[in-house]
């Protein structure tokens, strides 16, 4: 956990305030991203917390302890540290990067060795090709992931993260954010990040604190700061097409309904149309022997018709997988100019459907709450 | 076809080569060039082992002195003191080799010390100005890297700051010990030894094969010494920081 209280920070030289009596709070194994324009004093706040930079008044409190009361060099060492440039040592080998940390802490070598290469395979690069090779024999990607290794190596709680990825190219840094995230859902650091770029925020974030000219004017999570911007920076900073942006933030399961009704092959149109009408639904979605979906009937097309739905339904355009966030839902249901879409498990088994009016109604919720 | 016209031109180099050193040999043999300069063989051991003394103490010291006089400079408390220095350093870099010795004759007198305190000088230069210029060459990112990871000081010089100016630090290093070679001839002028002796008497009695007894192995040396320190830049520097390699 990091808490921040009162930190304020002014530069020698300067009248106005860096960093101006920001208080905030992240709980153990989230990442918070720090975001805002250039000169915000972001950068400032997260260096102030492994004391690149001292804070000019304030507690930062680091699990309980005050940072002021550690020896610098060992807090360093116990927060990982990852900047933009990476910064990685062209002298040493990929595997001597890595161990930086654990050798100055004074590890054993076979542990630290061994611990390198499991990180290497964490990333998906192969310890025997990668390690003994030289930074400048990387690509700018695999420099990164080297980088973020090496924050981690000595298994710190605590991870600084300076635009980490902001010098990656946008499909590699797509990539490599999934990878850091999938990584994150297993070591559980608690995380600060800094970034300008709101996308990347809402992807990684599990809270948002926006900050201007030195000061912290929102601090919540990313679909609260979506949905509900504290002012008209906040939302102006977070773009037009917000309401957009907080699709990334639901998947499919959040808007599906589960468990719908359904009918059989052997099921009589009759009983097709009896069921939809019962609960108010315009198509029914056919499903096979051991529940996989096969297509569907529409309301309008099976009224007043005879024989079974075997014989009179119509293909599924396409289907979804719950864990699609809901972007893509939209995105596949205007693609195929549809308003539903069956959801379907890896084995194709029928699990519910997604309607653009539920995607709506579940957008608009919160507005209502409130 | 590409594959085999490349072996087939060293290999034709290497001949020409061979063939040319022989031609030369032959030719200084009739001339009674060679016969000259074994006659003078006592004295080119002995003075060109003199000649080895004073580079190797006089540069020795330099490297031993300037290295860490460059380190010292760039530390962030003597920051100002080594812009001074530097300044010093690139003036003093202007002064001919000749007037330094001369200078040092003038504090030292006549002999083996004054020769060795002016070729220590005139080699200190430009070691302690390239071992400046690498370590403050070091990119930014490199040192915050190593700061927010809780280096020490002596880590960061250690294993980041000096492995990646090596390089630059050699160079100097290597450009020194030219200087120095070079200019041990001069340093029997100012009552130094070395193979200097030879050259003057040389030319002094208008004798060319006694000059040349002197100058041949002048310039073997040099190339020599430039050969080793090239050797030594090659295996020495680790390869992600080495372009040679």
């Amino acid at each position: 956990m990091i808490r921040l209280h009162q930190v304020s920070k002014t530069f020698p030289g300067s009248t106005v305030p860096a960093v101006d009596r920001v208080s905030l709070e992240v709980p153990a194994g989230e990442i918070c991203v720090l975001l805002g324009p250039s000169g915000c004093g972001k950068t400032t706040t997260m260096k102030m917390v492994n004391r690149l930079i001292e804070p000019s008044s304030g507690d930062i409190l680091i699990d309980g302890r005050s940072t002021a009361d550690c020896d610098v060099t060992q807090l360093r060492r116990s927060i990982g540290y990852v900047i933009q440039q990476i910064g990685l040592f062209p002298n040493k080998t990929v595997e001597d990067n890595i161990c930086i940390v654990p050798d100055i802490l004074g590890w054993d070598r076979r542990k630290s060795r061994e611990r390198a290469a499991e990180l290497l395979d964490m990333v998906a690069l192969e310890p025997g090709a990668f390690l003994h090779r030289y930074p400048r024999e990387l690509s700018g990607g695999q420099q990164q992931r080297i980088g973020v290794l090496r924050a981690i190596a000595a298994d710190p709680p605590v991870l600084l993260m300076d635009e980490p990825f902001g010098a990656i190219d946008p499909i590699n840094r797509v990539i490599i954010q999934d990878e850091f995230l999938k990584m994150q859902a297993q070591i559980r650091k608690t995380i600060l990040f800094v970034s300008h770029d709101i996308d990347e925020a809402v992807k990684m974030a599990d809270r948002i604190a926006i900050f201007r000219d030195g000061r912290l004017v929102q601090y919540d999570t990313p679909d609260n700061i979506l949905a509900h911007p504290a002012s008209s920076f906040v939302s102006d900073f977070v773009g037009g097409d917000r309401t957009l942006k907080r699709l990334q933030l639901l998947t499919v399961r959040d808007a599906m309904l589960a468990d719908p009704p359904r009918v059989r092959a052997a099921d009589s149109l009759k009983q097709a149309v009896a069921t939809m009408e019962e609960n108010r639904h315009q198509t029914i979605v056919l499903v096979g022997p051991r529940g996989r979906a096969r297509g569907y009937v529409a309301l309008q097309a099976a009224r007043g018709a005879a024989g079974t739905v075997g014989e009179n339904h119509e293909a599924l355009p396409t289907t979804i997988r719950p864990n699609e966030d809901l972007r893509t839902a939209v995105s596949t249901m205007f693609r195929h100019d549809v308003s539903w879409l069956a959801c379907v498990d890896e084995d194709g088994m029928y699990l519910g459907y997604v309607t653009l009016r539920g995607i709506t109604r579940l957008l608009s919720e919160t507005y209502r709450d409130g | 076809m590409a594959d085999g016209v490349r072996p087939m031109l060293m290999r034709l180099r290497r001949n020409g080569v061979h063939v040319g050193v022989f031609l030369l040999g032959a030719w200084a043999w009739a001339g009674g060039l060679l016969p000259g300069l074994l006659e003078q063989r006592d004295d080119i051991a002995f003075l060109g082992w003199q000649h080895v003394e004073l580079v190797a103490l006089s540069g020795g010291a330099a490297i031993l002195v300037g290295v860490p006089l460059g380190i010292l400079f760039t530390r962030p408390r003597f920051r100002r003191a080594g812009d001074l220095a530097l300044q010093t350093l690139n003036v003093g870099a202007t002064i001919p080799t000749l007037a330094v010795l001369a200078l040092s004759m003038g504090l030292l007198g006549i002999g083996n010390g004054s020769a060795i305190f002016a070729l220590f000088v005139a080699s200190l230069l430009p070691i302690v100005s390239n071992t400046m210029a690498g370590l403050r060459a070091v990119p930014p990112p490199l040192l915050e890297a190593a700061r927010g990871m809780g280096l020490s000081p002596r880590h960061m010089l250690f294993q980041v700051e000096l492995p990646n100016s090596l390089f630059v630090i050699y160079t100097g290093i290597r450009t020194a010990l030219a200087i120095n070679v070079g200019t041990v001839p001069l340093a029997f002028l100012i009552g130094g030894g070395g193979l200097g002796e030879l050259i003057f008497t040389g030319i002094a009695l208008n004798e060319l094969g006694i000059m040349l007894a002197g100058a041949i192995p002048t310039a073997l040396l040099a190339v020599l010494v430039d050969f080793i320190m090239a050797q030594l830049q090659f295996w020495t520097i680790p390869r992600g920081v080495n372009p040679l390699r």
